[in-house]
Formats: structure tokens, C-alpha cells, sequence
């Protein structure tokens, strides 16, 4: 996993609220045994018509959000399926940062072990967002280090992350490897409990 | 005097490995239920670090999302089958039990575990699936990780996990007539929304939910994820234990005795406090039916589709009236005027024996209605047998319904079971998302008895009025 500690990127928005995983990658896609290439299918139903045609209206397909590595969206991203391969899905099509007022428990447990910072802010600092995002080329340098947002243009905030996700992000850490380190603790308790 | 602790809190005490300043603690786990679909990356992990299964023996696998449910020998999707054959080939090289589609104690992996009675009270267990929250039926702390999670579950039978809020849903009183665990699940979600659990576990509680059946519970259980907790669970009690005894993986003879009063100790105690009480009235609760496209846009079978001219907030009506496109509804038509062309009985929700039986008692002697395709999928294949064995297979087929294989089926097609674009399915499933079904496909959650009347009638129909009357 790379580490993450300042990323600049560019912002799109999809202003919708409880985007479900089944929206992030349809079940279809789920049939594969790689973790890699799913960011091809990311938003399939909604980026493509049924012919498999690019819908001009979605934001993933707009040319001014091409290359962009922050998603801005509503309330309670990533509800639903516990599939993994939403965020690697996400992070596979570039997206590297997520700005939402809430997400789902295990969509973001999720984004952590992918190395992809979900942050939470306010209602109204997305909204401010997804507004400026309308406007092309706006821009957000994201600092995990001091947890700060920050545009061009002097809008600024703080975020919070809890200390460990925010230490395996930063360190890119593989999680296994940092457990396999408590082995005897783990061996005790299961001395402990038959 | 100890202070009075919740069941979630005595769980979690039991299964703390370590605890440090600055991180969540360490928690081991009790069971590891894996399937084909959020497995093979995790798998693949381990080989590639050159790391073991630590614990094959608290680790148990089957087969589900991808089984077809008809000539299941036959998969006709390569990758489907090649993703079923990996899971095999991974059990076999990393020494895993396996229920293959050809092995007896195969089903949905929700409704195997209890069968099994692998699912027992006060255990930690996981899977890679967001409707692990079934087993919390048990009094289990039980919920779903991703593929990442699966990988570290496999190599080390812990997980980071920061202590959760905890949340009583207590529901007073009782459920009416007619009036079903699926009615009320979907009713509390509705009333207070697809997040309100979201960073909680919750505890149910009250009258209606000590009354229930453990088949019952596990269908409230099973949807906890859908109103945002990872967890749902229900202390046990002697419904619990009797469900429990004599089953495969339990205890036997004075030792289950023992393992019994430690499983009823685990119990809330008397007092103990929650982070958050929310409470529902069980006697208001109706049959309900899902008109959008998320478990929370549900209303009563008596009522109409909502208006978004009746919301003030600009997403709120923006989400309804999308919901509204999506699915061809009118705002404010009555529910029960909706035509329905498919219906689907089955899924980790509503495919026990217990379901099936309500729904044939509601079709018995009737036939669907000619609009209708219909079909039951049973949640394991030995739901099938004990369903076909009390001939209920017989009074679903002479009303007209496809009588299947087990399997996950219809709730997502991944296997064949599809809802072509535009077509409209009453569901007994957990999920209404778009496309959950197929493409295009519009979904409605209900009950099993609702799902049964409405196939009779066409369209949907309050079943309370149904079983009393022949409806047109």
C-alpha cells in the first residue's frame, strides 16, 4: 500500500446521497479473482447506457474532471455490500481521497486498507465543495499529516480521523505484517480460551 | 455492586487480545465464514506472503452467490465457475472445510451457520458479507469485512476493531396478525432511517422480539446493515437454547447443559445502560412494502408513494423523485395499485422453513396470477429437503411457482436469476438498490406472506385482507 500524505488533485463531485456499493460496482463485476482492473466498471450502471455508451450527464465522463483524485459526494457513501471492491474500484479508476458529511462502517474500513483517505466533513463544507467543483480545474490539497483541507482561493478546514487509520495511511503499512508482530499475545489468549 | 453490562460489552470483553493507547483493540475471532465472491484476493494474499491459515478449524466455507438454482451442476459462466473453483481449490491448499454445491450442508452462508449450529451465542464471527449481522439472531457478536479483513482473519483470527457505540432498539408490545419480523425490520428502518445505526451495534429489544421465533430474529438481524450497524444482535434466551440443542457443531448431553447457562449469562443485565434507546410500537407496525430504491423508503401496504413536494430539504426531494423515475412510480399512487411481474421467495433474509411454510399457507390452492412469474428459492439445501419432505414444494408448483435449487439467487443476481430492465419484482429479499436485480430491474421488499399474496393477485395486496378473503 502507498502512503499518503499530501495529495493535490482535482475535484468531482456526484451530488447524491446514500451512493450504495451495488452503484459502485454492480454485481457483475464481482466475479473476478484479481484485485486489480476494476476501475474500468467503477459506476458502471450510471456512467454507461445500455448500449455501453458513455451518458454525457454522468461527472466521471465530463472532460473536465478528467484525471481527477478526489470524489465529492452526499451523505452515507458506500451503504450496502461489504464488497471490497468498491474502493478498489475507486482506486483504480485514480481517486485517491473521498470527501463525504458520512459513509458506511465497512466501506470505509475498506478505503483504509486500500490506502484511500475517506474524509468526513461537514454538511456544509461539501456542499461548498461540490459547488466550487462545478467550476473547472478547482483543485484540493489534501494534508493528512495536520488534517487540513485547502483550496486556491483561501477555503480551509480541519477534519478528524481517528490516530490508526490515519498512522496506516500515512505509513502505507501492510496491516497483517503489524498484527503478526502481537503473535504471542494472540497465542496466549487462545492458550487462555481453549 | 458490578456495574450492569449490555451483551455487546460482555462479547467484547471476552474476545479483547490487546489493548494500547492510540489504537482499537485487538479482537479475536471466534468464526470465519468465507464465500466465493470476497475470498480469492484474500487467499491469493496469503500465498503471496507465504503466510498460513492460522486457524482452518474456526474457519468455514460454502458456496452461494454464483449457484445456479436450477441443473446447479451445469454453470454456464466460466468466470462464475472459475471463481467457484478457486474457492475449492484454496480450501483444499489451505486446509479449510468446505460445502461445495455437491456437499449436503450447502446453502446461504447466513442460514447454513445456524443450521449447523456453528452460530452460538457469544461469539465473535465474520464474514465477507455485509448480512453477517444474521447470526447476532444468536446472540453472537457477528458482522461483515471486506476482502481485506477476510485476508487478516485468515492469518491472524483477529481483528483491529474500535469498540462500538451500542444502540437498544427496544420494540414494545406485540406485532399484529398478519403482521410479520420482516414487516418490522423494514418499519424501524423506515421510521429512523438507512444510517441510523451507522458506527453502532444494536441490541433488540422488547415484548415483540423475545415473542419471536430464532428464524424470526435472524430475518431482524439480517437487516441491521440496512438501517448502517455492522452488527444487530438479540440476547439469548430459552428460544435460543432450544433452537441450538442437538444441532451439529453444539455441544452434546451435560456439556451443551453447561455451554447453556453461560449463553443465557451473556444476556443484558438488568439496568444496563446504551449509548443511544430508540423505541418502536410493535401494534402500529403493518405489513409494509419498499417503493424506492433504498430499505428505507418503505411505507404500509395501505398507504401511498410519497410526493418530494412534501420534503423541504433539496436532497431529500431530489433522491425521492430519482427513486421515483427509477422505479415508474407515480408520487401519491396508492402501493397496492402497483402491478408486479415477478416474485422472488428466497435470500439470507426470508428462505428458512418457517418462511416457506407462511408463504404456502397464504397460496395454498390458489393459482398466480397469469402476469406473474414466481419462484422460491429455499436458503440451503436442507430447507429444500425438510420443505419437500412436508410437501410444501408440491403447493408452491401447483400454484404456479418455479420450485428451486438453494443458493443467494435473485436477491443479486450473480447467477442466472435476472429481472430483465423495467420489470417489477416483489422481493423477500434486503436490498432495493438500482440494478440489484438486474439492469433496469425495480425491486420491492416485502414479506414473505406479502410477496405469496401478491403473486396471487398480481399486484400488491394487504395480507391481513387477503387471507381472510378471495381478492380479485
Amino acid at each position: 500500500m502507498e502512503p499518503l500524505r499530501i495529495h493535490q488533485g482535482l475535484v468531482c463531485p456526484i451530488d447524491r446521497t446514500n451512493v450504495d456499493t451495488d452503484q459502485i460496482i454492480p454485481k457483475q463485476f464481482l466475479k473476478r479473482i484479481e484485485r486489480s482492473g476494476f476501475g474500468q466498471f467503477l459506476f458502471y450502471n450510471w456512467r454507461f447506457d445500455d448500449d455501453g455508451n458513455p451518458r454525457p450527464d454522468f461527472p466521471l465522463n465530463a472532460p473536465e474532471y478528467k484525471g481527477a483524485s478526489i470524489l465529492v459526494a452526499g451523505e452515507n457513501f458506500g451503504c450496502g455490500s461489504s464488497r471490497e471492491h468498491a474502493p478498489w474500484a475507486i482506486q483504480d479508476f485514480g481517486f485517491k481521497v473521498l470527501i463525504a458529511p458520512s459513509y458506511a462502517d465497512i466501506f470505509k474500513n475498506n478505503c483504509v486498507k486500500n490506502g484511500i483517505l475517506a474524509i468526513q466533513a461537514s454538511e456544509e463544507q461539501v456542499q461548498t465543495i461540490m459547488k466550487k467543483a462545478k467550476t473547472e480545474g478547482y483543485t484540493l490539497t489534501v494534508n493528512l499529516e495536520d488534517q487540513i483541507v485547502s483550496d486556491n482561493d483561501g477555503f480551509t478546514f480541519h477534519f478528524d480521523i481517528a490516530p490508526y487509520p490515519k498512522e496506516m495511511l500515512l505509513n502505507g503499512w501492510d496491516e497483517i505484517g503489524v498484527t503478526l508482530n502481537y503473535e504471542d499475545k494472540i497465542k496466549q489468549y487462545e492458550l487462555a480460551h481453549g | 455492586m458490578q456495574t450492569p453490562k449490555n451483551i455487546i460489552q460482555k462479547i467484547w470483553e471476552q474476545h479483547v487480545v490487546h489493548q494500547e493507547e492510540g489504537k482499537p483493540d485487538l479482537l479475536y475471532i471466534d468464526l470465519h465464514l468465507v464465500h466465493e465472491v470476497t475470498s480469492p484476493q484474500a487467499f491469493e494474499g496469503l500465498r503471496m506472503n507465504g503466510r498460513q491459515v492460522r486457524r482452518p478449524d474456526l474457519t468455514y466455507a460454502t458456496m452461494d452467490h454464483n449457484v445456479p438454482t436450477r441443473e446447479r451442476h451445469i454453470i454456464n459462466d466460466p468466470i462464475s465457475k472459475k471463481q467457484m473453483d478457486t474457492l475449492k481449490q484454496n480450501c483444499q491448499e489451505f486446509g479449510v472445510t468446505l460445502a461445495d454445491i455437491n456437499h449436503p450442508d450447502n446453502g446461504i452462508v447466513h442460514v447454513i451457520g445456524p443450521e449447523l449450529g456453528l452460530t452460538q451465542p457469544g461469539k465473535t464471527i465474520v464474514c465477507g458479507d455485509s448480512h453477517t449481522s444474521t447470526h447476532g439472531a444468536f446472540g453472537a457478536l457477528a458482522f461483515g469485512i471486506g476482502t481485506s479483513e477476510v485476508e487478516h482473519v485468515l492469518a491472524t483470527q483477529t481483528l483491529w476493531q474500535a469498540p462500538p457505540k451500542t444502540l437498544n432498539v427496544k420494540v414494545n408490545g406485540r406485532l399484529g396478525t398478519g403482521v410479520t419480523a420482516k414487516d418490522l425490520i423494514l418499519a424501524i428502518i423506515g421510521k429512523f432511517g438507512v444510517k441510523f445505526g451507522t458506527g453502532y451495534v444494536i441490541e433488540y429489544t422488547g415484548e415483540a422480539i423475545r415473542a419471536m421465533s430464532m428464524e424470526e430474529r435472524m430475518t431482524v438481524c439480517n437487516m441491521s446493515i440496512e438501517g448502517g450497524a455492522r452488527a444487530g444482535l438479540i440476547s439469548p434466551d430459552e428460544t435460543t437454547i432450544e433452537y441450538l440443542r442437538g444441532r451439529k457443531n453444539v455441544p452434546q448431553g451435560q456439556a451443551f447443559e453447561e455451554a447453556a447457562a453461560r449463553w443465557k449469562a451473556l444476556a443484558t443485565d438488568e439496568g444496563a445502560a446504551y449509548d443511544t434507546v430508540v423505541e418502536i410500537d410493535a401494534a402500529e407496525v403493518e405489513p409494509q412494502v419498499t417503493w424506492g430504491t433504498n430499505p428505507g423508503m418503505c411505507i404500509p401496504v395501505t398507504a401511498n408513494v410519497p410526493n418530494p413536494n412534501d420534503f423541504e430539504k433539496p436532497s431529500e426531494k431530489d433522491e425521492i423523485n430519482r427513486a421515483l423515475e427509477y422505479m415508474g412510480l407515480e408520487a401519491g399512487q396508492p402501493i397496492s395499485s402497483v402491478k408486479i411481474d415477478h416474485v422472488f421467495i428466497g435470500s439470507c433474509t426470508n428462505s428458512r422453513l418457517s418462511d416457506l411454510r407462511k408463504a404456502a399457507e397464504v397460496i395454498r390452492g390458489k393459482q398466480v396470477a397469469p402476469s406473474v412469474k414466481a419462484m422460491v428459492v429455499p436458503g440451503s439445501f436442507s430447507v429444500k429437503l425438510a420443505a419437500e419432505k412436508e410437501g410444501l414444494d408440491q403447493v408452491f408448483k401447483a400454484a404456479g411457482f418455479e420450485w428451486r435449487d438453494a443458493g443467494c439467487s435473485m436477491c443479486l443476481g450473480m447467477n442466472d436469476d435476472i429481472i430483465p430492465s423495467g420489470e417489477r419484482c416483489a422481493s423477500t429479499s434486503n436490498r432495493n438498490f438500482e440494478g440489484r436485480q438486474g439492469k433496469g430491474a425495480r425491486t420491492h421488499l416485502v414479506s414473505p406472506e406479502m410477496a405469496a399474496a401478491a403473486a396471487i393477485a398480481g399486484h400488491f395486496v394487504d395480507v391481513r385482507k387477503f387471507t381472510a378473503q378471495e381478492v380479485m
